[in-house]
């Protein structure tokens, strides 16, 4: 087997707060493949964002790594100085965020947001630096892109200044992008393009990618795999056809169960009844039984299940379809 | 942008006319420089010639309208007190006023910027807390207070430092300038920057928090994930989107700086034309009263449109030839 891209190994992220400490991510581990798009899915809250800032080292205070590591390409990168992750980022992992409103800054031409990325990771001239801008901003769509290339960010739709993030995350062609959330602040007439643009470039490249979605759609359409979370740990992960088509996790049942497209020929959409629990109040064993229907007494047992403890696909005790 | 423009100007137009007007009342309503200018003995004949003399005997708006017109032209009548023409007054002192202000305006402005970006960026250095910690005292000392601390430390104590007056001048082409001797430029260290003190340390903690505010904002987070440089975000990026809202500040800063030069000069005797307005005042010399608030006014409406173009110079969502697509 080839080495993986990125290898997360039971990565515990910890933020100490008055009231204790809080793991809004716990023993989280991954790898991803060359080329692969792994989607990550889960409530608002579940962590999703957080572990991929772990990933790229962005971590706000009072937030950090407490346990695992992070491998980038056979090299650890959690433990890396602050300048020589600064290298990483943008260069080797890139990042798309949420809102392509607020992800640029207003008062520079898009050109030389772009020129500047360059400049700082690849060993070219200013010159070349613009030539490749514009190229950049070609492959990602923008129509005149030599003119274009000198407007600022307001002059663009939110469409089209996501696309101009898109070319400012993989212009210094880096091995892994994560995406959190690039579609979510869109309109929906043109999330599915957006979501298409950043599957066929990283194709294209062989970039791997995380993708964060709390939009089953989005992960059905786009995902190779898909890692479920819940309060911060995984419920689940597998193939994208296998996770959506068998759920074995509860929870991603219930996930399921919730999209329009699968709920379509039932009678009513499938809802998980109540709330995931805060990070100070989750329950002992399994984070999830509060509200699963098929828990036992079993489940509350500590330490809660993990995915190697089980099938090696859901972090379930009594996983769905394995079930007598 | 053409239209924005002009709006303004036609507003400041207005705003000048206004003051004008205030100005004028002085004249009418303001005690009577006859009764000043003629001593004890004087005739009725006298009072009369000199009411004519000075246009007293007119109507009302006659009187306004002659004013005005007299104030475009840069003619604002005679001193009641040296009975010299008030702008030949005037011109002889704007020259120690301008390059006070000037001096003072610089030293806010870099001063302001550079340690309001510094304390924002060490945040939790010690430096950072000790330069905010000394600059609630530049707020809340008051400027004469300021003044005096400085003359004793600097010229009492240390005999470093001339305390009073501009020192040597010289004239280049009737602009009297104290940049060009080395007494000139001492004697603009102490006034100078009692003058910009407050503005300075004002500028500062505006500047410290439109940039820890601008620090939190989604953009510098991208930019931190494209893996530039801290150098590059924090005065590239961050600090020009500082200014944004600092600028007008800043400017009605530089206009307060010209206006409250009275007690600067006051304090440090300094011959410009605060100074000319607090005589005048004790003396109800109204001509040369009413050309200090037209020229302060005419500065701050100037100094209002400078801000609102520099908007447009360095925030492009402001010009409106943008196309969106
Ligand atoms: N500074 C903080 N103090 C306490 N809890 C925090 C802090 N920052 C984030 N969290 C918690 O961390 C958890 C994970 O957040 P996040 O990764 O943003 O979730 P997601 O992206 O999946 O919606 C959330 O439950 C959130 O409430
Ligand atoms: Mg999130």
């Amino acid at each position: 087997m080839t080495q993986p891209v990125l290898s997360v190994r039971d990565l515990v992220v910890e933020i100490p707060t008055r009231a204790g400490v809080l793991r809004p991510v716990d023993k989280v581990s991954y790898d991803l493949a060359a080329g692969e798009i792994l989607g990550v899915v889960g409530e608002s809250g579940a962590g999703k964002s957080m572990t991929g800032n772990a990933v790229i080292g962005l971590l706000d205070r009072p937030a950090r790594i407490t346990g695992g590591e992070v491998i980038l390409q056979g090299e650890r990168i959690d433990t890396l100085s602050d300048a020589r992750m600064r290298r990483i980022r943008g260069r080797r992992i890139g990042m798309i965020f949420q809102d392509p409103l607020t992800s640029l800054n207003p008062l520079l031409p898009i050109g030389a947001q772009l020129a500047e990325t360059i400049a700082e990771h690849l060993p070219v001239g200013r010159a070349e630096a613009r030539a490749r801008a514009v190229r950049a901003l070609e492959e990602v769509g923008i129509p005149a892109a030599a003119e274009r290339v000198n407007s600022y960010p307001h002059e663009f739709s939110g469409g089209m200044r996501q696309r101009v993030v898109i070319a400012l995350a993989l212009c210094a062609e880096p091995v892994l992008v994560i995406a959190d959330e690039p579609t979510t602040a869109l309109d929906v007439s043109v999330q599915a393009q957006i979501i298409a643009l950043l599957k066929r470039l990283c194709r294209e490249r062989g970039t791997a990618v995380i993708l964060v979605t709390h939009d089953m759609g989005v992960i059905a359409e786009a995902a190779d795999r898909v890692a479920v979370m819940y309060a911060g740990r995984l419920a689940e992960l597998g193939p994208v056809a296998e996770v959506l088509q068998r759920p074995r996790h509860p929870y991603t049942e219930g996930l399921v169960g919730s999209m329009p497209m699968a709920a379509a020929g039932r009678a009513r959409l499938h809802q998980i009844p109540g709330a995931m629990p805060r990070l100070g109040q989750l329950p002992p064993g399994c984070a999830f039984h509060p509200r699963c229907r098929y828990a036992r007494a079993e489940c509350q047992r500590d330490p809660g299940p993990t995915r190697a403890d089980c099938d090696g696909r859901a972090a379930c005790w009594f996983p769905v379809g394995a079930r007598a | 942008m053409l239209a924005f423009v002009l709006r303004r100007v036609f507003q400041s137009a207005i705003v000048l006319l206004v003051v004008g007007l205030v100005a004028f009342s002085m004249f009418r309503f303001v005690g009577d420089p006859v009764d000043n200018m003629l001593g004890q003995e004087r005739t009725q004949a006298d009072i009369e010639r000199l009411r004519a003399d000075l246009g007293l005997d007119q109507p009302f708006p006659v009187q306004y309208y002659k004013f005005l017109r007299g104030a475009v032209q840069g003619n604002f009548g005679v001193s009641y007190r040296q009975g010299r023409p008030v702008a030949t007054i005037i011109k002889e002192r704007a020259p120690a006023t301008l390059e006070l202000a000037a001096v003072s305006g610089a030293f806010a402005i870099l001063l302001g910027i550079g340690l309001g970006v510094f304390t924002a960026i060490r945040r939790r250095g010690i430096a950072a807390n000790v330069i905010m910690t000394l600059s609630l005292i530049g707020v809340s000392l008051p400027t004469f207070l300021i003044g005096i601390l400085l003359i004793y430390v600097f010229s009492v104590e240390l005999d470093l430092l001339p305390s009073f007056g501009r020192g040597d001048t010289v004239m280049v082409g009737g602009w009297s300038t104290g940049f060009l001797t080395q007494s000139g430029l001492l004697a603009l260290i102490l006034p100078g920057i009692t003058l910009g003190l407050y503005q300075m340390t004002l500028i500062m903690r505006l500047v410290r928090s439109e940039m820890l505010e601008v620090l939190r904002a989604d953009y510098i987070r991208f930019a931190r994930a494209r893996g530039l440089r801290d150098r590059a975000i924090n005065f590239r990026h961050a600090m020009k989107n500082t200014l944004v809202p600092v600028i007008t500040v800043t400017g009605l800063q530089l206009g307060s700086i010209i206006a409250f030069a009275i007690i600067t000069e006051t304090v440090f005797q300094w011959p410009g034309v605060g100074l000319l307005f607090i005589n005048a005042v004790q003396f109800v010399d109204i001509p040369v009263m009413a050309a200090y608030l037209m020229l302060i006014s005419v500065m701050f409406v100037a100094i209002n449109l400078v801000v609102d173009l520099l908007y447009f110079a360095i925030d492009p969502r402001l010009r409106v030839d943008g196309r969106t697509g």
